[in-house]
């Protein structure tokens, strides 16, 4: 085996805004030459599907700023402090935030999640479907990229457990 | 003059650094990469990149918002 240090992640969460802390690390750290692997399970399991289709939803999530990434500058610092309420009573509202999001990700250069998925395929990174997990939420393996791995927590382990850092997310 | 040139302005965190990675791929040791990037945040980034890599950072300058870095391909 070779002496690089070693990346495990596991990835629990399913929408657009927590699909970047895993593919972010794990491109990064193999872009400084770590073996990098993650673990995908439960929510997180959105992030290999071939069809990808992430919302972010800011009901409930107070820690969210909704500002508008168009208009002249004032108009974009404003935070748009929407009820809890309202929020979701107006329908497509989710839709619409994951609108802006993308927006706001492509104004400020940063990375969409299928270019980001498709860095860390290009430099290798293991990607490991939870099978449990696909079973449980009835999908198939067709629904996932192809060169996926499939198994469980002791397959996690044996990679993890020999790892130099181990996040989950 | 550097023997390759990435022109990474406009893109935020961790492209500048992954499409680095990239590139120095491309070229054989000792030869050199000059980066031209707009992210405040690749200052630090790239002095982390070179250590952790053993690619040498040679240059890492700023002027007018860009931020210029000259790598050195480890040998």
């Amino acid at each position: 085996m070779s002496e690089a240090k070693k990346l495990a992640i596991i990835a629990t969460k399913g929408t657009l805004d927590w699909a970047y802390p895993p593919f972010i690390l794990a491109s990064t750290a193999a872009a400084l030459g770590y073996d990098v692997q993650v673990f995908f399970t439960f929510y997180g399991l959105q992030l290999l599907r071939k069809k990808l289709d992430l919302k972010v939803s800011p009901l409930g999530n107070p820690g969210m700023p909704m500002k508008m990434p168009f208009g002249p500058k004032w108009f974009k610092g404003i935070n748009w402090n929407i009820p809890n309420l309202v929020q979701s009573l107006v329908p497509g509202y989710e839709s619409l935030a994951t609108t802006l999001m993308k927006q706001t990700v492509k104004n400020n250069g940063v990375a969409s999640i299928p270019d980001l998925r498709e860095l860390c395929r290009e430099a290798e990174v293991k990607f490991i479907a939870c099978q449990m997990t696909v079973e449980l939420f009835g999908f198939n393996h067709s629904d996932f990229i192809d060169g996926l791995e499939f198994g469980g927590a002791a397959t996690f382990f044996e990679f993890a457990g020999e790892s130099d850092i181990c996040l989950f997310i | 003059m550097a023997d390759k040139e990435l022109d990474a302005r406009g893109l935020n965190c961790p492209l500048p650094i992954l499409r680095t990675k990239k590139m120095l791929n491309e070229l054989t040791g000792g030869q050199t990469l000059r980066i031209v990037a707009t992210d405040p945040g690749a200052v630090k980034d790239f002095q982390a990149f070179a250590k952790q890599t053993g690619n040498e950072l040679l240059e890492s300058a700023e002027a007018n918002g860009e931020y210029t870095f000259v790598l050195k391909k480890k040998a």
